[in-house]
């Protein structure tokens, strides 16, 4: 416990370093924030805009489509903020920088989760929030103090298995130099993919977001729950409410597989 | 002339390099593709109102969106940015070409390169197993094209007035930014221009923007009727030519400040 | 118990090979061939605590990659390695906690940040109690003179001023063994100075066992007795410096100020005479002839006002063992 609460305290130290850095460039920062909550606010106008035709896709009405966009995009971009390193990793391995990493005595992961605290991606951080809090407002759902910490719990889980989607890109990088854009496929499109509700797809695409990408199952099935539901595909309310385990699990997973990374530079030389 | 053509040839044969990444961007596209198309499928398929398009035609839609979506004014030219950025856009000045040109002959060659080498193999595949539909007649066909060229005139003086904006360096970049959106929603690239309300439709048929997507491929599916042609040509030539001027006379200006700056 | 201890040590790289032109590349993309590099080649030596050492060899003899293999970064093929009692690579952070480690070419800092705060972020990396942080921080920016430099950032120091601060920083852990490679390459004989001062005295007042890389001999001679001399892959020589350099060359210079400058100096048995202006450079082989008869030869046919007796330049003595080890002649 103590380990942790030590690598959280580095973590945030490393992040406000880097936050002050970037808050001396404030105008530019206020313009580009602007701009991203807008391109990503676009796909929820999409949303807006389409629901003004449609009463409902798949029995979901607006402000329950709402809500699983703005728990997707709040996780995402929570995820996408914090793991700015793995980002630019590829970059770090090129020029010969991962040795220092190395030559520090902490795990290489951490130090990498501690890099470059981006606030650019604030824009759709923003976004997702205000749909969000909208959704829950107009939902009609009691907020009760499980339910709320059920919600947490499952930004947490969708986070996590973004992170992991990001740490999984980055280890790439030890095995070959091309920047495989099919990996933003499951990245991006992932959370694009979530922003609406999991049976209106078919069902090789439902099961490639539950069992192979779980994307679906860190998301689509805790808002089940929250909102009291009924599901067409059957699951039970357990498993709706311990889905974002699976989020923290696949993010374990892919730390592992980082470590193989790690092993693979050592014995190769960099 | 030639100076331009060279432009266009070796932009091409780089992008024919990076034929790893054209692939993963193809890939992506289809993936995206194929959730909107099961998003609209989805719509209609609980819809109680008939709709403004039939569910056919929006999937064509949806295709052709993914296919030319490198022709979408959404970014600026990045060499143009780091060229501002380093300030060696000054140089630029003294070459004996017309600068403005230069940009937009840039312009179409970013469009039309990358374009064409995602569009042929997803029309290709989409058409043959995805339901991308073959346009509504022999004269919706050739409208299409033809507003397709329009389309992208029109879109590369759009991308000049964003390279432009950018001599004004920290709010350009801003400005930039936001522009994009709304190219990107009011262009009918986003969600099918119809399908917005009924009282933004006029709003929506003045503005420029419907000239790149929106005119052209609903074209192309036949409920923009073939006869009305004219009028959307002379919608596009108009905007571009409002765009090309003022594109110019910014970068007059811009450039002007950027000296006296001492850049 | 030694404080390093190598034993056999072997690594090999496979090296792809690039074809060039377009085809080459189409070539590659249907299977790559390889080259093999033997990095080490059953290395062994070993280090007590509190030792300077100097590790040289040409470009690309393995030194690096040895360093890499002692601090745990690297996985060899085979051989033993105990760092203080650990296995390096397989004890990754315990190992880095006690060392330091300065790369002349790649900085340690954050480029971005006050050279202060690099100095905080490492305390908290590695752990260092607070009390004991400030006292050693606030020596070492004493001792290596930092204090006007604390609040710029890292890029915008000199180099001089920033491998003072790489120094700093790889020793405000108090490690046990710092590994220093091309420490001063590139400093100013100022700067350079500085640095082989403040390396000699940290070794020999704290113990500190040092493992110095360098292609500088000045370094070495100033500050190392012990020499590992390393070339493709293999260890060649281990031991006192002026036993290497008396191996390839025991060739020595007299330097005569002359009376009359232009006075035809020479002797049968000089290997090579050079002149500038009145001060005439012979030099000669002890063997064949000794100093003292060679100054007694030449101060008898002509007036000397000055003279002096010295070794040729180490430098020369290295390019010399180099150009003698890539030829097989040494």
């Amino acid at each position: 416990m103590k380990r942790f609460l030590d690598a959280f305290r580095l973590l945030v130290r490393y992040q406000g370093i880097s936050i002050r850095g970037q808050m001396q460039y404030k105008a530019s920062f206020l313009l580009m924030s602007a701009g991203t909550f807008l391109i990503t606010g676009v796909e929820f106008l999409a949303i807006l805009v389409l629901f003004g035709r449609f009463d409902a896709i798949a029995g979901w009405r607006l402000p329950e489509v709402a809500f699983l966009y703005g728990l997707v995009n709040v996780a995402f971009s929570l995820a996408d903020t914090f793991s700015r390193g793995f980002c630019v990793f590829a970059g770090m391995l090129k020029s010969g920088d991962f040795d220092r990493l190395l030559l520090r005595p902490r795990s290489t992961a951490l130090q990498l989760a501690g890099q470059e605290l981006t606030m650019r991606r604030a824009g759709r951080l923003t976004q997702g929030l205000a749909v969000l809090l909208w959704s829950a407002a107009n939902l009609g759902v009691a907020w009760s103090l499980g339910k709320t910490a059920l919600l947490l719990l499952a930004i947490l889980g969708c986070c996590s298995l973004f992170y992991g989607i990001f740490v999984l890109q980055a280890t790439l990088a030890f095995w070959t130099t091309e920047t495989l854009e099919i990996v933003n496929c499951v990245s991006y499109g992932g959370v694009f993919a979530m922003q609406y509700p999991l049976p209106i797809y078919q069902a090789w695409f439902r099961r490639f977001l539950t069992f192979v990408v779980p994307i679906g199952t860190v998301a689509y099935f805790p808002a089940l729950a929250l909102m009291g539901k009924a599901d067409p595909l059957g699951s039970p309310l357990a498993f709706q409410v311990c889905a974002p385990l699976i989020g923290a699990a696949f993010l374990a997973m892919a730390l592992q597989v980082w470590k193989l990374g790690v092993r693979r530079y050592q014995s190769a030389g960099g | 002339m030639g100076a331009y053509s060279a432009i266009w040839t070796a932009r091409f044969r780089t992008l024919i390099q990076y034929r790893a990444a054209a692939f993963g961007g193809l890939v992506t596209q289809f993936f995206f593709g194929f959730i909107y198309v099961m998003v609209y499928e989805a719509f209609y398929a609980s819809a109680t109102t008939g709709q403004p398009i039939a569910l056919s035609h929006v999937i064509t839609l949806v295709w052709l969106g993914q296919a030319l979506l490198g022709m979408l004014p959404w970014n600026v030219d990045p060499e143009v940015k780091a060229m501002v950025r380093s300030g060696s856009v000054s140089y630029e000045l003294l070459r004996p070409v017309d600068l403005y040109g230069f940009w937009y002959a840039r312009a179409l060659a970013q469009r039309t390169a990358p374009t064409l080498l995602r569009a042929v193999p997803l029309v290709i595949v989409c058409g043959l197993f995805f339901g991308l539909r073959p346009p509504a007649s022999a004269a919706s066909a050739g409208a299409f094209a033809a507003a397709l060229l329009g389309s992208l005139l029109l879109g590369c003086a759009i991308t000049v007035l964003f390279d432009v904006t950018l001599l004004w360096t920290v709010s350009g970049e801003g400005i930039v930014s936001i522009a994009t959106s709304l190219v990107v929603v009011l262009s009918g690239m986003n969600v099918p221009l119809p399908f917005f309300p009924d009282w933004l439709q006029p709003v929506l048929r003045a503005l420029p923007f419907r000239g790149l997507i929106d005119t052209p491929f609903r074209l192309y599916t036949g409920d923009i009727p073939p006869s009305d042609l004219p009028w959307m040509l002379l919608h596009q030539a108009a905007w571009t030519a409002l765009l090309v001027v003022a594109g110019r006379l910014l970068m007059k200006r811009g450039l002007r400040r950027l000296s006296v700056q001492g850049g | 118990m030694p404080q390093i201890v190598v034993e056999n040590l072997v690594k090999t790289y496979r090296v792809a090979e690039r074809k060039r032109g377009t085809w080459g590349a189409v070539k590659g993309l249907f299977g790559r061939r390889y080259r093999t590099v033997h990095a080490l080649n059953e290395v062994s030596f070993t280090m007590e605590s509190g030792e300077l050492v100097g590790y040289i060899g040409p470009n690309g003899a393995g030194k690096s990659t040895t360093v890499k293999i002692l601090a745990g970064i690297l996985v060899p093929d085979s051989g033993r390695v105990e760092v203080m009692g650990r296995v390096p690579w397989k004890e990754r952070i315990e190992t880095v906690r006690r060392i330091g480690v300065v790369f002349g070419q790649k900085t340690q800092l954050w480029w971005d940040l006050p050279v202060g705060e690099s100095f905080d972020l490492l305390r908290d990396i590695y752990k260092v109690p607070r009390g004991e942080h400030k006292r050693t921080r606030e020596e070492l920016i004493v001792l290596l003179e930092l204090e006007s430099f604390l609040d710029v950032p890292v890029r915008q120091l000199s180099l001089g001023q920033r491998m003072r601060c790489e120094l700093a920083a790889s020793l405000i852990h108090s490690p046990d063994l710092l590994y220093l490679d091309e420490p001063t390459i590139g400093l100013d004989a100022v700067s350079k100075l500085a640095v082989r001062d403040f390396v000699r005295r940290r070794n020999r007042e704290r113990g500190i066992t040092m493992i110095l890389t360098t292609h500088d001999m000045d370094d070495i001679e100033a500050l190392c007795t012990r020499v590992v001399l390393i070339h493709q892959g293999r260890l060649l020589f281990d031991g006192r410096f002026e036993d290497l350099c008396a191996r390839v060359s025991r060739e020595r210079v007299l330097t005569v100020d002359l009376a009359e400058p232009d006075a035809a100096v020479g002797d049968p048995d000089a290997i090579s005479v050079t002149r500038t202006g009145h001060r005439v450079s012979l030099r000669f082989d002890p063997g064949r002839v000794s100093a003292a008869e060679l100054i007694r030869r030449v101060t008898a046919r002509w007036t000397v006002n000055d003279l002096v007796v010295e070794s040729i330049p180490v430098e020369e003595t290295v390019a010399k063992l180099y150009r003698g080890l890539s030829d097989g002649s040494l």
